[in-house]
């Protein structure tokens, strides 16, 4: 009761304190003094104080399965474990918006304290421009999605949180994913106040590139988080199914990419400043297209919590004001700088960054019409199409041959001209691994040509940055890593999908069955209580081509609040494979449908995702490497 | 004359542009062999000709229809105008059931018969496809 109301004042004062900040920066920007106005980062501190205590006041009332609130009766239950309690209090559309703002409001306040070096113009425009999209989203969580509407007669009991969501990866994917996203707005108003203030240049590309970093490893860890869930919760045994919901966080990630390069370039040879602004701007508008697709209904899936088309329109025009903002700023102001002579030849490091943005904007390109087509579709002609991994595959596959291979060439360069070296060495390399490669994979797949070829690239990035690593210690090894994990993942994703076998079959209690590859024993059943849901625990034997047997206990629960079934699959990881066992239940019958699989090199793609984001994490904390 | 680095300038601007179009024309290519369209019993059984293409249908799983075997499921989707029976051997989601939405991926036989190679799974009790709905109407 008490802390709802606590909740909804903190976020008006939060409000105010946004339409005061600005005030305060625009009269501060005409002030000669050199210091930013000390009021400023007190006022923001004040103001990311009272979205956390709005932010608490919800857990509390979550905690304490306070109904009289209608966002945790839409989402709580009595019975739910405590940890559920606290996850769902971002597991609603509310509560996550509440979160995005609280994630807005800390970035702005951490980026006043870490600038203090920045000109103070900048700044202050920073400060302005963060608190405009800030002053949009107090809006739209007060107008159309306030997470303390108060519920009377208080319900005694409230609707529960969707079972699928009760599971402790999906507890921790959203504010991970949202520091990623959200990070991204900080690098889009920087970028504008920079562009403002013609200060486009080396220092800033300094200064924004841990910003950027930042935010490009939360997102990475984000999505990888939300694909594990993915993999063992929804029962399909894959990690991605080009969903447009997976899309939707994978393209801000592919633009942010780009600018991570692009910044580096940005950074030694101050070039490229209209294309970084560019960037930044559109990554920011991908983050929040990805909000108002997910969050408007239009893409349905289990991000969807309740469809009301207010709040897509609100969106809608929130970004179209945002946009035509920060494109205007950018024509009116921006100005080519002429001070330094931005030549360089055809064959330099600039020229690799530049096509590994080339590729980037191609990647994107297929992932946005892909994603886009099919609701333009439905919109203009009610034709309902979906689009599926094999238009993904066949566009995206090819090119990531030549893509490795500028992976590993790239980073030999030199910067402003150079020649590659040993190059000699380097053919006879690949024509090795092709041949390698050949005899390896000959027997796997069908379309051996491709597959040799992008092996083959795979594994010429994977020895060349393994002997980076070897060979030149500490020069530049941040990227090293990254690339290096991002072999790994390439390669762990194309055996993983050459060796994967699946057995799909309808079993009784007490059968056997068997296959081509061993055999499925299904021992018995076994029912157990929990508070919020009833299990039934299966027991499987199964016993593969080497006599080897291992037990999987697939589980199917029902869950009481709301009443959904869900299957839990078991899964036994090794370095080596995956054994994972799902099962379900078609009611009313005595037969369970089972799918096995055997995943070759599951954990490695996991393992790659996170060395990808170490080798972010290293270049935050490296000092500047080469001379 | 232009100078040298007009020139280059326009050379770097053709060079996007031409990788611009052929992007686009390819992924546009691409498109068109890739996309699976989604299509009611009624719209089904009004066709002209069949397609070998995959696609998907959409409705209710009809009562009393489904059969499990250790083969696989077999089971009728209706819009109630019309129906279409299915096979099936794959997994099944959870919230298959009689009475409920159910989307299915696969090849048309011919107008009554639909081999599936794939059911969509759903997330909860509630939500039923957008595609579902509009296939049996406002009922």
């Amino acid at each position: 009761m008490l802390a709802n109301q606590i909740g909804y004042y903190s976020l008006i004062l939060g409000l105010l304190l946004s339409v005061l900040l600005c005030g305060i920066s625009i009269k501060d920007i005409n002030n000669n003094s050199k210091q930013v106005n000390q009021n400023l980062l007190f006022l923001s501190f004040l103001q990311l104080t009272f979205v956390i205590v709005s932010f608490l006041s919800l857990i509390l009332s979550f905690i304490k399965s306070d109904f009289s609130n209608e966002t945790v009766f839409n989402n709580s239950h009595t019975t739910k474990p405590l940890f559920y309690k606290i996850s769902g209090t971002w597991g609603n559309h509310e509560g996550s918006l509440l979160l995005w703002l609280l994630v807005l409001t800390l970035f702005i306040f951490l980026f006043l304290i870490k600038s203090r070096e920045q000109p103070k113009k900048y700044r202050i425009l920073t400060l302005l421009f963060h608190q405009i999209i800030i002053i949009g989203f107090f809006l739209f969580v007060l107008m159309t999605s306030n997470p303390f509407n108060y519920l009377f007669p208080t319900p005694p009991e409230g609707l529960g949180l969707n079972p699928i969501l009760q599971d402790p990866v999906l507890a921790i994917h959203p504010p991970i994913l949202y520091l990623g996203y959200v990070g991204t707005s900080i690098i889009f108003s920087s970028s504008l106040a920079a562009v403002t203030q013609n200060y486009v240049s080396k220092e800033w590309a300094q200064h924004i590139k841990k910003w950027i970093l930042v935010s490009w490893i939360f997102l990475t860890i984000g999505i990888m988080l939300g694909s594990i869930w993915a993999y063992y919760e929804l029962g399909w045994g894959g990690f991605w199914f080009w969903d447009p919901v997976e899309n939707v966080s994978l393209m801000p990630w592919l633009t942010l990419t780009a600018l991570l390069h692009c910044i580096i370039v940005l950074e030694r040879r101050v070039t490229l400043t209209s294309w970084v602004v560019i960037l930044s701007i559109t990554t920011f508008t991908l983050s929040m297209c990805g909000t108002f697709l997910v969050r408007s209904g239009i893409l349905n899936s289990v991000h969807t919590f309740a469809n009301d088309p207010t709040r897509g329109i609100f969106i809608l025009i929130f970004l179209f004001i945002l946009i035509v903002l920060s494109l205007g700023i950018f024509f009116l102001f921006h100005k080519e700088s002429n001070k330094k002579s931005n030549n360089f030849f055809w064959l330099s490091r600039e020229t690799s960054i530049l096509i590994n943005n080339w590729f980037m904007m191609y990647f994107l390109s297929v992932v946005l019409i892909g994603t886009v087509y099919p609701i333009f579709l439905d919109v203009i002609s009610s034709e309902k199409i979906s689009v599926g991994p094999p238009f993904y595959q066949k566009l995206i596959v090819p090119f990531l041959i030549p893509f490795l291979f500028f992976m590993s060439l790239g980073p030999r360069l030199k910067w402003i001209k150079s020649r590659i070296e040993n190059k000699n060495s380097l053919i006879i390399t690949f024509i090795i691994l092709v041949i390698l490669t050949f005899f390896v994979i000959r027997n796997l797949t069908t379309d051996l040509l491709l597959y040799t070829v992008l092996v083959s690239a795979a594994f010429f990035l994977f020895f060349t940055t393994l002997k980076e690593l070897f060979v030149k210690k500490f020069n530049n090894i941040s990227q090293t890593v990254a690339h290096f994990g991002f072999s790994l993942l390439i390669l762990s994703i194309l055996f993983n999908s050459f060796l994967s076998s699946e057995v799909i079959t309808n079993i009784r209690v007490g059968e056997k069955y068997s296959y081509s590859e061993g055999e499925i024993f299904f021992k018995k059943i076994e029912e157990k209580k929990e508070s919020n849901f009833n299990s039934i625990i299966a027991y499987f034997e199964i016993k593969d081509v080497n006599e080897k047997t291992v037990e999987l206990k697939p589980e199917i629960r029902v869950y009481n609040q709301p009443v959904t079934i869900t299957s839990e699959a078991d899964i036994k990881t090794t370095f080596l494979e995956d054994k994972f066992l799902v099962m379900n239940l078609v009611k009313g019958n005595e037969y369970f449908n089972i799918r096995y699989q055997v995943k070759p090199y599951m954990i490695w793609i996991w393992i790659s995702v996170l060395l990808l984001s170490l080798g972010g994490l290293m270049s935050l904390f490296t000092k500047r490497y080469e001379k | 004359m232009y100078g040298k680095k007009v020139k280059l300038r326009f050379l770097f601007l053709a060079v996007i542009l031409a990788s611009a179009i052929l992007t686009i024309f390819l992924i546009l290519q691409s498109l068109k062999d890739n996309v699976v369209y989604f299509q009611s019993p009624s719209e089904i059984k009004s066709l002209v000709e069949l397609h070998k293409k995959k696609i998907r249908v959409g409705g209710m799983v009809k009562e009393q229809s489904v059969l499990l075997n250790s083969n696989g499921v077999k089971f009728v989707i209706t819009d109630f105008k019309n129906e279409i029976n299915v096979t099936y051997s794959g997994a099944v989601p959870n919230l298959f059931a009689e009475g409920k939405g159910v989307v299915a991926e696969g090849f048309l036989k011919d107008r009554n018969y639909f081999l599936a190679t794939k059911i969509l799974a759903k997330h909860d009790e509630n939500y039923m496809p957008p595609e579902v709905k509009e296939a049996i109407g406002d009922k």
